[in-house]
């Protein structure tokens, strides 16, 4: 080394600089290109999806959009030809493949189910975890330790070890196939998360603040409302995401729990292959907006994801 | 405003006892300081005060009124922590007004209460900045204003200034003391710096393992140590002892120290021998080569006007504090000469003052009190 050149401890070399982009190139291109194939099917035709070699380029159309959110039946070509103009742009589509629309999908309210569902039991999840954060961060719980490992001890296996006893538990209780049964397994699960991860948060925030309000005239749920909360913020951000990708994502409990009007998206979106064929660019289409929700809230709230996963590393 | 009384205020955190019966008074518009080492009690003592904590057992009256059990809420008083706890999601206004807001107070109302608050205090440039970003001096300020906005019974500070750098500091204290004169509200002010004490205070309670060893006026504790812990937790550098042997009788004018004759104010009790210490501040020795008390010059810190000097006795080391124009060696023999009108007299076994002409019955009824 030359000794012009000034030696610096904290930049990083221009070699690993290098090998640094490189890994990082790598690791984007494995996550992002089946995103990116499942995005480029959904605009793909049918015989275009499962063309081979596969195509990169491509007319787009919105027929796998029209597939999605309709059901469709073989007609002959005689009674489409019987029938008046087409209305509207998947109606054309529809005709083109010998088919008439029979009825909207049930992609919609199984849609809005995964919203109701997720959303409702992030919000449960995080509201009694914020709750009980603060309980075991501020005050004299008796047997505190053992209860926040007792809290932590229900994530020791995958929640699927027990969903035997929870199918039977809930035909018991009527809560099988319902948003509320749904809502309360969800919160059940992530409830530990949300406690263990805002316990960390709370216990960063002196409670001088609330000692202050108190102080001055405020009773302690005032205090905590006022002067609590609005500096735990990012951690209840990052716990809500969390807790949101977990309950939004969802597979196995959802696939056995529900089936009709409780059913969420995950488990609906494979069945709309067998309707009528390999609808793939239906899949993708569905699999395309169930992204959307979860992409846009982590988008909103992603200064506090940052932090939340490294919480604790750095003071503010 | 409203006066403070504590009566036999006692904590004990499990086995651990933080306060022992605790008592003094805090009269109407008096400056009083908490000080003593950090672990000594002082702060719980002042969370008490506030109903941040709940004694174990006593009474804290306020104003007349028995608040040991009520909620802190209910108690009319203002705090201002170490640590200031700005609301970080408030601006200076809020911040202040955050109080009244508790009190339902009409926002006009709290809008000219704010203003008045923030120009007393000179921060009124700043009332609609965020609190992040201010200096220490101008935060310690906010909470201040915070404090006195609500015109409450009485102002409890815990180390408010122990975060600010030095050169804040000596500018707060100053500050803090102008503030006090002009409102003139009660104020307990808990400190481990003796600086701020001797500065600030009107009272001073000096206190150690949860004990009160000495309450009274900084002049009193300085001049009139009830306990060897005071002597030698006040004052930079503390109080010399000497040790000597032997009782001492009622009347008695002179002790026997390291074979020399010295003077010592009229004892007024008879003490049975025992181990015994002389106490002596280090601007109270006098380097004369006529006395009997002698020693050897070990090091010297010369601070400008004066400068401080270890001198090694038979009996361990004195520091004496002496004009810096005197040219000194190490090595050197010097005989040491005590003003004897200012020498204080303690058993050592118990620490505690021997009643003499200067530690009068007065102080040491205060200090059973205390």
């Amino acid at each position: 080394m030359s000794l012009t050149t000034a030696h610096s401890v904290v930049a990083p070399s221009a070699n690993s600089k290098r090998i640094a982009g490189a890994i990082i190139i790598a690791y984007a291109l494995i996550s992002i290109v089946p995103l990116l194939w499942i995005f480029a099917t959904s605009f793909k035709t049918p015989p275009d999806s499962i063309a081979y070699p596969p195509k990169i380029l491509f007319q787009p159309s919105l027929e796998g959009y029209c597939n999605l959110f309709t059901t469709r039946t073989r007609q002959t070509p005689e009674y489409i030809n019987s029938l008046g103009p087409a209305t509207t742009f998947c109606d054309e589509t529809t005709r083109k493949r010998n088919m008439v629309i029979a009825g909207p999908s049930n992609f919609l309210p199984r849609f809005v189910n995964s919203l109701i569902i997720a959303f409702g039991s992030t919000f449960c999840a995080v509201f009694l975890g914020t709750l009980s954060a603060y309980g075991f961060s501020r005050f004299k719980v008796p047997l505190a330790d053992d209860l926040l490992f007792f809290i932590l001890s229900t994530r020791f296996m995958p929640p699927i070890a027990v969903a035997i006893p929870i199918y039977l538990m809930y035909r018991e209780l009527g809560l099988s196939d319902t948003a509320l049964g749904m809502i309360l397994l969800y919160t059940a699960v992530n409830v530990s998360l949300a406690v263990w991860l805002l316990k960390g948060f709370i216990d960063e925030i002196p409670r001088e603040y609330e000692e202050a309000a108190m102080i001055d005239g405020y009773t302690r749920l005032q205090a905590f409302w006022r002067t609590v909360l609005p500096q735990a913020t990012t951690g209840i951000a990052a716990t809500a995401i969390f807790c949101l990708i977990f309950a939004w994502n969802e597979y196995a409990f959802a696939a056995l729990l529900t089936s009709g009007t409780a059913q969420t998206a995950p488990p609906f979106i494979p069945t709309i292959i067998g309707e009528g064929g390999q609808d793939w660019p239906a899949v993708a289409a569905g699999t395309t907006i169930f992204l959307v929700p979860i992409l846009v809230f982590t988008i909103l709230l992603r200064k506090q994801l940052l932090r939340g996963i490294t919480f604790g590393a750095v003071r503010k | 405003m409203a006066e403070i009384r504590v009566q036999n205020l006692r904590k004990a955190f499990g086995d651990f006892v933080a306060v022992q019966d605790s008592n003094f008074v805090v009269e109407d518009g008096e400056f009083f300081v908490m000080l003593g080492p950090s672990g000594c009690g002082k702060t719980t003592t002042l969370r008490m005060i506030a109903g941040l904590e709940l004694p174990t057992g006593g009474q804290i009256l306020l104003g007349g009124d028995d608040v040991t059990m009520l909620r802190a809420r209910e108690r009319d008083i203002a705090f201002v922590f170490q640590l200031f706890a700005l609301y970080p999601h408030m601006n200076v206004r809020k911040n202040i007004g955050f109080p009244l807001l508790a009190q339902g107070m009409p926002s006009a109302e709290i809008r000219t209460r704010v203003e008045e608050t923030a120009k007393l205090l000179r921060i009124d440039h700043l009332l609609n900045k965020s609190v992040s970003g201010l200096a220490g001096g101008d935060r310690q300020r906010v909470a201040l204003g915070r404090a006195i906005v609500r015109r409450p019974k009485c102002f409890l500070m815990d180390e408010p200034l122990g975060t600010l750098d030095t050169e804040f500091r000596d500018l707060m204290v100053h500050e803090l003391r102008e503030l006090h004169n002009r409102i003139r509200a009660t104020t307990v002010y808990v400190t481990h710096d003796q600086m701020e004490a001797m500065s600030m205070a009107d009272k001073i309670a000096v206190m150690n393992h949860g004990v009160i060893e000495q309450f009274g006026t900084p002049r009193e504790i300085y001049d009139r140590p009830a306990t060897m812990f005071v002597a030698d937790f006040i004052g930079s550098p503390p109080m010399n002892f000497l040790g000597f042997g032997g009782g001492l009788a009622k009347g008695a004018r002179e002790i026997v120290v390291q074979g020399a004759r010295v003077a010592v104010p009229e004892v007024r009790e008879d003490i049975a021998p025992a181990d015994m210490a002389l106490g002596i501040r280090p601007e109270h020795i006098r380097f004369d080569d006529a006395s009997k008390l002698r020693g050897a010059i070990y090091g010297t810190e010369y601070l400008g006007t004066t400068q401080i000097v270890a001198v090694e006795t038979a009996d361990g080391f004195i520091k004496a504090r002496v004009p810096a124009e005197i040219r000194l060696s190490t090595g050197d023999h010097v005989g040491l000469t005590l003003s004897s009108a200012r020498l204080s007299l303690f058993e050592k076994g118990s620490g505690r003052a021997v009643r003499t002409a200067i530690h009068d019955v007065a102080s040491e009824r205060r200090v059973q009190h205390g």
